[in-house]
């Protein structure tokens, strides 16, 4: 076996010096009541056959060549530049970096990477990543109910946050238990939040996405102010960063805790994993925030290094007074983020958001032109998009999936009760979408429909 | 010999009261135990505790340590100073480093503390 | 800017300070700006102050900072607990598979049929390995497959009618400290039971705890003492007998792999680490995948969507009335699950169990090598790992724990986890993996024995290390207090 540098002779010598005769010996400590046997033992594949195999499965998977679906997993054009810094064996390979003294090379990464997230949420501090956009709200929930003592325990949480989130934010809230979720509804027409003219003093906080599910996209400075008058926690929920670069941060709107998604620009969408979830908060917040935290310092020699900091917040230390239960972050992940977002920089991002927005808003008026397509909503968007079709939308989808495009995702799938549902798609352009594709898809669209009549 | 000083009165979780001032800080024993304080986490004046009650944390580096109150009372003052200074706990235990005030409710808690002479003793068998 | 430290390592300040007006690191179209349509209140035309810098001063940047780590690659990395084995190539080069890479998650089922056949494999792989029933893939790592274990326990209580009552969940002392952080999360209340003299459970401490309050006990297994639990069988059996559940941490699973199928001993579910016993890599300290296991009994509870064979081709099924909702948007890190299943093939049966069996045998020579230099607080046999203790070499010498594991750095070597399990005084805790060769483990015995050695003759020395690393002893209290977590040109000398 390749990986393991023993030979035959070495193991009879290294049993020797152990004092053992074989190496079934070594586990002579577990019970033979608790013996388990494995018959026919399977066999290993070589590297060949390894790949040959592995190639097969993923040819079963049916690839897109423009992809106009996003809703949580968005794909943005990564350089190649990112995979190759990522692939380096010392970031591959090493531990989370617990001897700082030969880990500057994560740590660094790492504080660069909460730079990075502050910068674009316009908030005062960001941990060093959690798990994904998802779980990053649900700890910042838990987080404000920390934050304001445990003393108020309702949630207002906005229907057009994504569904797939707040599944994951319910299962958080219900396994700590003692939380009151309550949804906020979604203008028909606008497709804007309805978010409440009063905060009721005992809401502990509110979540607002930026934008919605439907892609659309509100001030939500009011409802921060309205929070703040009423002494709730304001909480962000976003599914990319793209838009951070034209649009006001969160913090510039007033939110407290801004939480994200960031595997768009990691470029790890791809089945929706590894993901990154991004969080950012108030500096009086920090006791209360989950995760690690790379902080600066100075060494021996009075020179700049960097190292973990704030531990007593964490489990290691904690243990079951920590503010969260979360042990790894998603280094590699947070990596390729900030690889990224060195080498867009102030102008790549500004023109990642130019070429969304204006794709978006090209197909859009397209798609308007042909007859039974609608926007069923008439609020702001920004490179993400609801439409309705006067038509069966499986088959719109299947007619342009077979055209190797990637039409979108049903509104149905998330929202079944929802008016109007079976005709909706939820449509998102990045900038991997150039015109022509914009015009191939507009064309498939108009045959389908016209073929229907 | 850990520095202790007189005329307070101790814990076993070695936090000390000061009966004239009404002041509430953790030994040098402690303090030398605990390593390099970097937050100290205290009440707010008006709270209302119990002798034996959890009224803070104070966090090195590597530990949060819950800091137990040597007697019931309200809380009346809180340093201010840790706030940016958490260092006074290490440099300063039993002046500058001082954590909270309390009035006292019942003087006779103060018979269940020990004067230096006997938490000396006790410090030495935890050594 | 840029400084050369030693050889040609050189120190970089935080990217933020290298930028330059009117560089460009990406080669995205310029085009035409219109934001027209888009509400003045709440536009933004300054924008973030990022960096501007051409691909060529990017890449250079993170490659020196690169060179700052230690990493698998570059030598031995004996963390206890962490299974810091070596991540194979192979591995890399599936996970990047455009098949994979570039399928959107909310493709149609019949469309991500390769992804989910890989799913499914691989489920069934750590199915048949641990003796489980079902085995979700979704969590992102084993503190996330705790919480998801403990939330499917917490659904099974509830169902019985015994939510309000059955809240306690045990925990030895020797446990991670992700264990009661997650029985928190998951409302019930951790209580803590002590490690018998042999260094692992016994009957008689859980005892006095079998009764109506009982949710359950979480064991690591074998223990982070690299000590196999063996009284578990009939410890779960009590467990089981009381109304509780068993619940396993199986970050140690690489220790028993092919010897024992938790479900076998009464186990009622438990988390494998991918990132530990699968080979995937760390990544700096992730991503990592933690799935879960359960027995027949609780496969309703897990999270959804499960992945389902129908005839011949796989679905993702949502409709699960009694799941316990959902740990991650998508499926997990599914990158991580690609190098696992890769690991698992390449490997098979006969080759995981082969792995598991020359862990145990490098744990063991290291342990036998170092015996004689540092205390062992328990007799019993040690599986994976070994865990030292500083107790002699304190009262000996001014050295300690940290100051062995600083001084190693000097020599090329990472340290082993130091500090836990906290029941040890001044932990050293040893897990040198099955990678690594006879060669290896001798020099790092070797080592040790030699800064053993330097405790008795020169503390200085050891007091000082590390003094051939790029930078020197890191200043953790002045980083706590000063508390600068961002980039400022102010803060940048």
């Amino acid at each position: 076996m390749r990986y393991i540098p023993h030979s035959e002779a070495e193991i009879r010598e290294m049993l020797g010096v152990i004092g053992a005769s074989t190496v079934e010996d070594l586990f002579r400590s577990i019970p033979a009541s608790n013996r388990c046997i494995t018959e026919n033992p399977s066999r290993g594949l070589p590297e060949h056959d390894l790949r040959k195999s592995l190639e097969g499965l993923a040819s079963l998977n049916r690839l897109h060549s423009i992809f106009m679906a996003g809703s949580g997993a968005v794909f943005h054009a990564v350089p190649a530049a990112v995979d190759n810094i990522i692939s380096r064996s010392e970031f591959l390979t090493a531990y989370t970096p617990y001897q700082p003294e030969i880990s500057q090379g994560t740590l660094q990464v790492i504080f660069e990477f909460q730079s990075t997230v502050c910068e674009l949420f316009g908030l005062d501090v960001s941990n060093a990543s959690m798990y994904d956009g998802a779980s990053a709200l649900g700890e910042a929930v838990l987080m404000a109910i920390r934050v304001l003592k445990e003393k108020r325990r309702r949630v207002l949480i906005s229907s057009a946050v994504n569904p797939n989130y707040l599944r994951v934010v319910r299962t958080m809230v219900e396994s700590f238990g003692g939380i009151d979720i309550e949804m906020l509804g979604v203008d028909e027409k606008t497709g804007a939040t309805i978010y409440p003219d009063v905060i009721d003093s005992d809401v502990a906080a509110v979540v607002a996405p930026y934008p919605g599910f439907f892609g659309v996209v509100e001030n939500l400075a009011p409802v921060t102010e309205k929070c703040r008058a009423a002494g709730a926690i304001s909480i962000c929920s976003m599914t990319d960063i793209a838009h951070l670069s034209i649009l006001k941060s969160p913090g510039a709107l007033g939110f407290d805790i801004a939480t994200g998604e960031g595997m768009g620009i990691a470029g790890t969408s791809g089945m929706g994993g590894p993901s990154l979830g991004l969080m950012a908060c108030k500096d009086s917040y920090i006791k209360q925030m989950p995760g690690r935290i790379v902080g600066q310092t100075i060494d021996s020699n009075g020179q700049t290094g960097y190292v973990l900091t704030l531990a007593t917040r964490e489990q290691h230390i904690k243990r079951e007074k920590a503010t969260s239960n979360i042990c790894s972050n998603q280094a590699l992940v947070a990596l390729a983020f900030t690889v990224h977002m060195g080498l867009l920089g102030r102008q790549g991002l500004r023109r990642m958001a130019a070429a969304s927005h204006s794709g978006l808003k090209k197909l859009t008026d397209k798609l308007l032109s042909i007859p039974g397509v609608s926007r069923p909503f008439s609020g702001s968007v920004f490179n993400e998009t609801t439409l309705s079709f006067d038509c069966d939308i499986d088959g719109l989808r299947k007619h342009l999936s077979d055209r190797d495009i990637l039409f979108g995702v049903p509104v149905r799938w998330f929202y079944p009760d929802l008016a109007g549902n079976e005709k909706m798609i939820v449509l998102c352009i990045t900038e991997i979408v150039g015109d022509e594709d914009i015009d191939a898809a507009v064309s498939c669209v108009s045959e389908y429909m016209e073929g229907l009549k | 010999m850990t520095n202790i000083s007189e005329g307070l009165k101790y814990t076993k979780s070695h936090e000390w009261f000061d009966p004239t001032t009404g002041r509430i800080g953790i030994s040098a024993f402690a303090v030398e135990h605990l390593g390099d304080v970097v937050e100290v986490d205290l009440p707010e004046v008006g709270t209302e505790i119990s002798q034996g009650d959890e009224l803070g944390t104070v966090e090195s580096v590597k530990t949060a340590s819950e800091v137990y109150s040597p007697v019931s009372g309200k809380v009346i003052a809180v340093n201010e100073a840790l706030a940016d200074s958490p260092e006074l706990v290490n440099e300063s235990p039993y002046n500058e480093g001082w954590l909270i005030a309390v009035e006292i409710e019942n003087n006779e808690e103060l018979d269940s503390l020990m004067n230096s002479a006997s938490y000396q003793e006790h410090c030495s068998e935890e050594e | 800017m840029t400084q050369l430290v030693k050889g040609f390592l050189r120190k970089e300040p935080p990217i933020f300070a290298k930028s330059v007006p009117g560089h460009i690191g990406c080669s995205l179209r310029d085009v035409k700006e219109d934001f027209a349509d888009i509400p003045a209140e709440f536009k933004n035309e300054e924008g973030p102050a990022l960096v501007e810098l051409s691909e060529v001063e990017v890449i250079r940047h993170y490659t020196r900072l690169s060179q700052w780590n230690h990493a698998i690659e570059l030598g031995s990395y004996p963390l206890g607990s962490c299974t810091m084995k070596y991540n194979p190539k192979i591995n890399e080069a599936m996970a990047r598979l455009p098949g994979f890479t570039r399928v959107h998650p909310l493709q149609d089922e019949s469309e991500m049929q390769g992804s989910l056949k890989l799913m499914y494999l691989l489920e069934r792989s750590l199915c048949a390995l641990s003796g489980f029933a079902r085995v979700t893939l979704q969590p992102s790592a084993g503190a996330n497959g705790e919480f998801t274990g403990l939330s499917v326990i917490r659904k099974a209580i509830a169902d019985r009618g015994e939510g309000a009552t059955r809240k306690v969940i045990l925990i030895p002392d020797t446990a991670h400290g992700t264990n009661p952080a997650s029985v928190v999360l998951n409302g019930f209340e951790p209580v803590g039971v002590s490690t018998g003299n042999a260094g692992c459970l016994t009957l008689e401490v859980i005892k006095p705890y079998l009764n109506e309050n009982l949710a359950g006990i979480m064991v690591t297994n074998p223990n982070t003492l690299g000590i196999y639990e063996k009284n578990l069988k009939e410890i779960a059996a009590a467990v089981h007998e009381a109304g509780g559940y068993v619940y396993m941490d199986g970050a140690n699973f690489n220790a028993i792999m092919g010897k024992v199928k938790p479900a076998q001993i009464g186990v009622d579910t438990m988390h494998f680490n991918l990132h530990k016993t699968f080979s995937t890599p760390h990544g700096g300290g992730g991503p990592g995948s933690g799935p879960v296991g359960v027995t027949k009994e609780l496969a309703k509870y897990l999270p959804v969507p499960v992945v389902e064979k129908v005839e011949n081709s796989f679905h993702l099924r949502y409709s699960s009335e009694d799941t316990i909702g959902k740990l991650h948007p998508y499926y997990g890190n599914f990158g991580v699950l690609v190098r696992a299943y890769t690991y698992i093939m390449e490997l098979g049966e006969e080759g995981l169990f082969k792995a598991t069996e020359m862990a145990v045998l490098n744990a063991r020579y290291m342990r036998k090598g170092l015996e004689n230099t540092l205390d062992l607080m328990f007799d019993s046999d040690t599986l994976h790992e070994v865990v030292f203790s500083d107790k002699t070499l304190k009262k000996e010498t001014e050295c300690t724990t940290m100051n062995v594991a600083k001084r190693m750095l000097d020599f090329g070597l990472h340290p082993p986890t130091v500090y836990f399990p906290l029941i040890v005084a001044g932990a050293f805790m040893i897990e040198p993996t099955e990678t690594e060769s006879r060669a290896d483990l001798d020099y790092m015995i070797e080592t040790v024995k030699k800064i053993v050695d330097e405790c008795h003759t020169n503390p200085e020395l050891v007091h000082n290390a590390p003094v051939n690393t790029g930078i020197g002893r890191l200043d953790e209290t002045y980083a706590a207090r000063k508390k600068i977590l961002r980039y400022t040109p102010e803060n940048t000398k």
